[in-house]
């Protein structure tokens, strides 16, 4: 790890590190635009989940708890070195592979899904989550000891290398999950300058890959999801009731929306889901247009944040890191308001920060977490 | 060849990734591009459509019913209310697997399979979605307390308060009010279905049938928000439903009982009409039954033994019952042979015991087989004398009797008001020709003078007919309603609130003077030392002018067994007795009819006299003050 002393981006000049003496966050290697955004978010979030779940001030304080432990996760990870963390990843990566072994195995079953180790008064954990961080490292660890862009064989093995949790996640089943961790392992390979021409034949195939599976592996059940995808009116009162539902509630929501704690289609209970992965629709419902343009709006805030700290990173690591993460994170925002809007099919993915849940919260915050140790820990000869 | 060395390339990288990060940034941007124009396309283009989703999802218009209008008789005593009753309602929508709920129910409450039947039958007639069906009626106290204790598992039923129809007088009225009972499928085919949203009853019979309009009222409404399970979560805006109007009957509660009274346990039928105004005082057909059983749905077995029950009581006699009216309508024959000019009031025909029509053999006999000699009118009315009347048929010949009888409302109907009243049968030779495909034969004229042969009436027609001979030809519609809400039946008809049944022109005679000539005859009837009906003008305290006759029962009705003691009973004549009093100022006309009575003047007139007694006399045996003498008319003061 010795050579890692040699991978400056460029020398500092003296100039440069009078001008960019080290700043009380920076000491905390904390970023200011992501803290402010997500503090921002945090308190959105708060607002309607509380109108999302009928008032119940229980649920929103849970969430503004786990708020409080995700941010105290990224400020933790924060503090770690990204070059550090790397010297774990492989290890961290094999360790979360057993762990999804484990669940395959011996899993908690929990609303028809296996997704859980639980040990009951000590641990509930979901191994899935901890791999949404750990796959783009472990791709970035693994082509950051080559030159870019990839050859076949560093391409493959990554494929390999993203393919094993996919494939056992993919068997829980979690189709959202597995599509995430494939998606975070994708990007880190995109990033890393995966040849056009590859990323071209790959799209080609999944033409004729579709239709197979349509005829030869799909179930029907699977078959009639994809089919109520396409036409939710065909089964309104089964499965196509979700999206016709939840369209009503984004659609008449308008360009103002119906005013908080006043949207019907949630709070009359028409809205499945309101307060997990379909809560996009209670604010749309409530906030209109404009409300979802600025959730948006901060959202890509974020991205651009996270892009700005890709370019900027110091390792290779950290860049094919950052970019994964980064990327990824827009997968959420727009797997989740298309599906809700019903441009996508139905997958299990819920909206960042805004849908409740404790688990992803603490994930997506500790993934910024590594983009904040990323982006702070890159001065640090400058700090000698 | 040594592979060449490949150093880490830190620029290229950083400006590979940089690259990448850019193209990444722009397809972000893109897809961000995408969703936006998705949520416009939703938001803004679809905007309407998605609103109005929204808004029928939540809001639901909820009928409420009317409150029937109640029902009164002529003193304002209530014949037909609504009574509070608690019910069981279920509804399907809530009660997730219904048909387990509903066995629950039938456990719970200790109930047969019988019930569980009919219950499955209720919650299939459901109409709407979320419509809680009420499935079993007037739930004991106990009853609901085991409905409350066992909630928890029973999803979807309650007990509800509703207001369910009562008839406090039982059967008494049963062939007059009728009753309501719950709306069937082919009811609900015809039924107006916005007006009937809220109502589970339907008038099935009588008053409550007839003036079912004006009794349902108008449905009101409340729009209700909901939630997807259908739960009302608040009323956002309250029409108040119209109650029904309340009817208020001619009918007399005390002269319908003493008129049940009077019959005893005989079967017939009595009708007293008030023939100043066609007001029907009572209607009695005997035996009656309780209709309070209707209104919640009889059990078949009731309805098995009601129906099949040899003494018919579903039977309206008063106004399904058709009977040859026999001997009371010979004053009518009379009055006709008079106006037409046939006979004289002093004609006489010698009467050896039989008529004889020329050149024919066929012998028509009296009555009285040993012949009554010569008789005039006034004896051959009080003496019930058929050769007379066999005579002066044939002098007036079918087409007159015809035209005559029928101006009295024989052969059609009469009634103003009253549901399915048959229109019993006036024999002329139009008729025979086209159901027979027969001429009419001149012995056939012979037996309609005496009310016999294919002549048909219901004892309604002839307390009509009876009615008319008592006011001078004027016709009123026989009907039950006095007031609807304060708007006379000839109010309602103009209008528009009472289908129009005009009444017939009144009947005028010739010479006015012989409506007193044949009254003066019928009076002689009761009041004659030689009248058939002389023991009941013994003990009248006022001038009655009546007729009696019988009925012959021809065949065995439908339905009935064969058991040879009760066909001899049920093969007797039936009595009749008509009659209309005081004479002088006639202020009831009566018309009874006894199944099987034999005798109409032994039997039937003295029913008939009670009737009138317990109408026209005070509780001192009096004529009440009132229907003393013919109302004064105002003197001119000069």
């Amino acid at each position: 790890m010795h050579n890692n002393f040699n991978n400056f981006d460029r020398t500092l000049s003296d100039e440069d590190v009078l001008r960019r003496r080290a700043t009380l966050l920076q000491r905390l290697h904390i970023d200011g635009p992501l803290l402010l955004l997500l503090l921002l978010l945090a308190a959105g979030s708060l607002f309607v989940l509380y109108s999302a779940s009928g008032r119940n001030l229980e649920l929103v304080i849970k969430q503004a708890s786990s708020f409080g432990f995700g941010m105290l996760a990224m400020l933790l990870i924060a503090q770690v070195e990204a070059r550090f963390i790397a010297r774990w990843v492989p290890l961290a990566y094999v360790l979360g592979v057993i762990l999804l072994g484990v669940v395959e195995v011996m899993g908690h079953n929990a609303m028809g899904a296996t997704r859980w180790i639980n040990i009951p008064g000590v641990i509930r954990f979901q191994p899935s989550e901890f791999l949404k961080i750990i796959m783009p490292a472990t791709i970035a660890w693994y082509l950051a000891r080559n030159n870019l862009p990839p050859g076949l064989k560093h391409t493959a093995v990554s494929l390999a290398l993203v393919g094993v949790p996919f494939v056992l996640i993919l068997r829980q089943p979690d189709l959202g999950t597995a599509m995430l961790i494939l998606a975070s392992g994708a990007f880190v390979l995109f990033v890393a300058g995966l040849p056009w021409l590859w990323i071209g034949s790959a799209v080609a195939a999944v033409v004729p890959v579709a239709v197979g599976m349509w005829y030869f592996v799909l179930h029907d059940y699977q078959k009639q999801r994809i089919h109520t995808f396409l036409d939710p009116e065909s089964d309104p009162l089964g499965t196509g009731w979700n999206i016709i539902q939840s369209k009503a509630a984004i659609g008449s929501g308008g360009v103002f929306g119906k005013g908080w704690l006043l949207g019907t289609q949630s709070h009359l209970d028409f809205l499945p889901e309101s307060h997990t992965d379909f809560i996009i629709a209670v604010l749309a419902e409530e906030f209109g247009l404009v409300g979802v343009c600025l959730l948006l709006l901060v959202y890509l805030l974020l991205i651009a944040r996270g892009m700005v700290i890709t370019v900027q990173a110091q390792t290779l690591f950290g860049k094919l890191w950052a970019g994964g993460l980064t990327m990824t994170f827009f997968v959420y925002v727009f797997v989740n308001i298309g599906m809700v809007s019903g441009l996508l099919p139905v997958v299990g993915v819920p909206l960042p920060f805004i849908s409740y849940g404790g688990t992803s919260l603490v994930t997506l915050l500790s993934g910024f977490g590594v983009l904040m140790s990323i982006h702070t820990h890159r001065k640090w000869i400058a700090q000698v | 060849m040594p592979e060449p060395i490949r150093l880490k390339d830190h620029e290229k990288d950083a400006r590979q990734v940089r690259a990448r990060a850019v193209v990444g940034a722009v397809a972000i941007a893109l897809l961000s591009l995408v969703l936006v124009a998705r949520l416009y396309y939703l938001q803004v283009i679809q905007y309407e459509q998605h609103s109005t989703l929204a808004e029928n999802n939540r809001i639901h218009v909820q009928p409420i019913p009317p409150n029937r209008g109640l029902i009164f008789d002529r003193n304002g005593v209530i014949l037909a209310d609504n009574r509070p009753s608690f019910s069981l309602t279920v509804t399907r929508e809530r009660a997730g697997d219904w048909q387990k709920v509903l066995d629950t129910i039938v456990r719970v409450l200790e109930l047969g399979p019988e019930e569980r039947t009919l219950f499955e039958r209720r919650v299939r007639q459901g109409r709407r979605p979320f419509e809680p069906v009420p499935v079993l009626f007037e739930l004991s106290e106990e009853q609901i307390a085991c409905i409350a204790v066992n909630q928890f598992l029973l999803p979807g039923v309650e007990v509800a308060a509703q207001l369910v129809r009562h008839y406090p007088q039982s059967e008494h009225f049963a062939h007059s009010v009728g009753y309501v009972g719950r709306i069937n499928e082919r009811e609900l085919k015809r039924l107006d279905p916005v007006a009937y949203s809220g109502t589970h009853h339907i008038g099935k019979t009588g008053v409550e049938l007839f003036y079912e309009d004006l009794l349902h009222g108008q449905v009101g409404y409340e729009e209700v928000e909901t939630n997807a399970r259908g739960r009302v979560l608040r009323v956002l805006k309250h029409t108040d439903p119209v109650p029904g109007k309340d009817l208020t009957l001619s009918l007399d509660l005390s002269l319908q009982k003493a008129a049940e009274a009077a019959l005893g346990d005989r079967r017939g039928a009595v009708i007293a009409i008030d023939p100043t105004s066609g007001e029907v005082l009572a209607m009695i057909s005997q035996p009656s039954y309780n209709p309070n059983l209707f209104v919640t749905g009889i059990s078949g077995k009731d309805y098995a033994a009601l129906r099949d029950s040899i003494d018919r009581p579903l039977y309206n006699r008063v106004l399904r019952g058709i009977y040859p009216p026999g001997s009371t309508i010979k004053p009518v024959v009379a009055l006709a042979g008079l106006d037409s000019g046939v006979v004289e009031r002093s004609t006489r025909i010698f009467d050896p015991g039989f008529f004889q029509l020329p050149n024919v053999d066929h012998k028509y006999r009296n009555w009285n087989r040993g012949g009554d000699g010569w008789v005039n009118m006034e004896a051959a009315i009080s003496r019930s004398n058929d050769t007379y009347f066999y005579s002066l048929a044939h002098r007036l010949g079918i087409d007159r009797l015809h035209r005559y009888l029928s101006h009295f409302g024989i052969g059609q109907r009469v009634s103003l008001d009253m549901f399915e009243e048959a229109e019993g049968l006036m024999p002329s030779r139009e008729w025979k020709r086209i159901k027979r495909r027969q001429a009419w034969y001149p012995g056939e004229t012979l037996i309609t003078g005496i009310g016999q042969g294919y002549m048909l009436a219901t004892p309604l027609q002839l307390a009509q007919a009876t009615a008319l001979l008592a006011n001078k030809g004027k016709w009123h519609r026989p009907r039950l309603l006095m007031k609807a809400d304060g708007l006379s039946p000839e109010q309602l008809m103009a209008s528009g609130l009472l289908e129009a049944r005009p009444a017939p022109p009144d009947i005028q005679l010739k010479d006015p003077h012989n409506w007193d000539l044949i009254s003066s005859d019928m009076q002689q009837v009761v009041h004659g030392a030689r009248g058939t009906a002389h023991k009941v003008g013994a003990t009248a305290r006022y001038r009655i002018a009546g007729k009696s006759g019988t009925a012959q029962v021809v065949a065995i009705r439908q339905g009935e067994k064969y058991d040879r003691n009760k066909l001899q009973e049920r093969h007797r004549d039936h009595a009749l007795f008509v009659a209309f009093a005081p004479a002088e100022n006639p202020r009831i006309a009566v018309a009874v009819m006894v199944e099987n009575g034999e005798s109409g003047s032994g039997i039937a007139a003295p029913v008939a006299k009670q009737v009138m007694d317990a109408w026209l006399l005070d509780e001192k045996g009096r004529l009440k003050a009132q229907f003393a003498a013919p109302p004064q008319e105002p003197t001119n003061a000069q």
